[in-house]
């Protein structure tokens, strides 16, 4: 099971065929398994990594310190579920260190982050300070690099 | 009046005997196409892992831009006794028995120079790596070919060999994991052959190069077995377990007495290995276990569909255990092994390596390296399925194995 994660981590498109051959399983007992960890929310998702900047798309993004004072009995959770029930927030995780969530947001413009940031986040209760950091340019996500110039470089043929 | 020179005629007759190299024109033919998958490559399709690289990057900062000793960095001969030491228990004195070597390829040509008189005999198992036989005629010596065949795992016995001994004969060369078979040697084969080498005095030269790429069963290390750490030149290196081909750094260990004669040859023609190299070495050997293991993982993943793939194709294909070749039979086309490679390159541009590049054994295999991407394997086979469809004229091969697939790998594929 841990081994068809760390294939499908790694390319998400493998087929059950595929990934049956690959682990010498067979191909039901793979898609079952697969199945299975969908339904047990083990697999979140399947996404495509893509480099918008290379498009020329004009998106902003910004990573966002937040300081917050914790609630009783829920302690972080009930305001990083107010934040990250926004669709523009693209995470949100609890840190240690000088301040508790840290929170990446995507938005059209600079000025629509920076809307969301003093309307939406700041002023939310419990909310004690943010910190805004604008994205200049992303080099590596996801455990991929963006721009790899290390193509295939070996001769087609080597004894 | 100058005379003109007559090259042909000015080439020493050894070197000029020596067969041009069977691949060479594939060179030519892929020039112009476009597109092409090659399963052709013999070399890791990974890039040298980063900390080796920015470790390498950093000596020359601090400018490691000077000869070393002739026998290596003693750092890195240190480094590398710990390692044999770990892995197959057999110990070697970093100052007297181990070589750095411009890779795997130096050591052989050290090892056969200082070892062969005119007209002793070298055994080397057939197919095998293509510089084996050249370098023992270069070093005086005298090739005879062991045939081994799929039907015994393209392995060496004892019986192949003590058929081919005489009173010259001097040197086994042994090399598995295997290129171009990925054959690995069984441990009860090795110690029936140390047996022989004992008993007719032989020495055994093992290169091990791909010793870490073993899938199936546990890599025996011939010097380990009994007996034979005295008459064994251990040859190994950093090109495929470290993905580091192109760094040319490897080593030889054995006898303290031939390591010195190896290293006489070694320190007028070589001088030392490159120092960037030896650094670049000695931090895969301190910090690069898991980024190999990591490598081996997907080697040992594409392998298995490699193999299903030639189930599916209907090629005859003994399982490879080591190395990452494949070596499917493909004589139900009808085609020789060089017939097979040219015109599925022409047709469905994948490059394959004909067997017989690897001698007359290799005649009717090619041989597949699957150190290639998942995606280019699948495309590669969708195509080979294609063009061995036409050649048989059926439409679905009938299957036909070589034994029996192993269904338990070892647990290297769990360590990711």
């Amino acid at each position: 099971m841990k081994e068809i994660l760390e294939l499908l981590e790694t390319d998400a498109r493998l087929t059950p065929g595929q990934i049956a051959a690959i682990l010498g399983k067979n191909e039901e007992e793979v898609a079952g398994i697969i199945k299975d960890l969908e339904r047990k929310n083990i697999i979140n998702g399947y996404f495509t990594l893509i480099n918008w900047d290379k498009l020329g798309a004009e998106k902003v993004s910004a990573l966002i310190e937040v300081k917050i004072s914790p609630q009783r009995d829920v302690g972080f959770d009930a305001v990083a579920e107010r934040i990250y029930r926004f669709p523009e927030v693209r995470s949100v995780r609890l840190m240690s260190g000088a301040y508790d969530l840290v929170v990446m947001i995507e938005g059209g413009t600079m000025k629509e982050i920076a809307h969301f940031v003093s309307f939406k986040l700041a002023s939310m209760e419990y909310v004690l300070s943010t910190a805004t950091h604008f994205v200049l340019k992303t080099y590596k996500h996801h455990g991929t690099i963006v721009e790899d110039g290390e193509d295939d470089r070996r001769q087609v043929i080597v004894p | 009046m100058t005379l003109k020179t007559n090259w042909a005629e000015m080439v020493n007759p050894a070197v000029r005997d020596i067969a041009p190299s069977g691949i060479r024109r594939f060179f030519d033919l892929v020039t112009e196409m476009k597109d092409i998958i090659s399963l052709g490559v013999g070399e890791p399709d990974f890039v040298t892992p980063w900390h080796i690289r920015e470790a390498c990057v950093y000596s020359l900062e601090k400018g490691y831009t000077m000869y070393t000793s002739n026998h290596g960095l003693l750092e890195l001969r240190e480094e590398i006794s710990r390692d044999v030491s770990q892995n197959y228990k057999v110990s070697y004195d970093p100052r007297s028995e181990i070589l750095i070597t411009v890779g795997v390829s130096e050591g052989l040509d050290l090892a056969m120079r200082a070892l062969l008189c005119p007209g002793d005999e070298v055994l080397v198992p057939e197919p095998s790596y293509v510089s084996y036989a050249p370098l023992a005629v270069l070093g005086g010596g005298k090739p005879v070919h062991l045939k081994t065949s799929a039907d015994n795992g393209f392995q060496l016995t004892a019986d192949i060999v003590e058929k081919a001994l005489t009173p010259r004969t001097k040197i086994i060369l042994l090399g598995y994991p295997n290129n171009p078979t990925g054959a690995t040697i069984d441990r009860e084969h090795l110690l029936d052959i140390a047996e022989l080498a004992r008993a007719h005095n032989l020495i055994v030269i093992s290169d091990e190069i791909y010793d870490k790429l073993t899938y199936v069963g546990e890599h025996t290390c011939v010097s380990s077995l009994p007996g034979m750490r005295e008459r064994t030149i251990l040859l190994n290196g950093f090109s495929k377990s470290y993905a580091m081909t192109g760094w040319r750094v490897g080593y030889a260990a054995g006898n303290s007495d031939f390591i010195a004669a190896m290293t006489k040859i070694h320190q007028y023609s070589m001088l030392c290995a490159p120092i960037t190299a030896q650094v670049a070495a000695l931090e895969a050997l301190r910090n690069g276990q898991s980024e190999m293991r990591k490598m081996i993982a997907q080697y040992s993943r594409r392998r298995r569909l490699v193999v299903d793939a030639f189930r599916e194709i209907g090629l005859p294909c003994f399982e490879p255990r080591g190395a990452f070749y494949a070596f499917p039979d493909i004589r139900c086309t009808g085609l020789s092994s060089d017939e097979f490679a040219v015109e599925l390159l022409k047709e469905e541009k994948v490059l394959v390596v004909p067997g017989s590049a690897f001698g007359e054994q290799g005649e009717g295999f090619v041989r597949c390296a699957y150190a290639a991407s998942v995606k280019d394997l699948m495309e590669a086979f969708k195509r080979i399925g294609n063009f061995v469809r036409r050649r048989t004229g059926r439409g679905k091969v009938v299957t036909f194995y070589f034994g029996k697939m192993e269904q338990k790998d070892n647990e290297i594929r769990k360590t990711v």
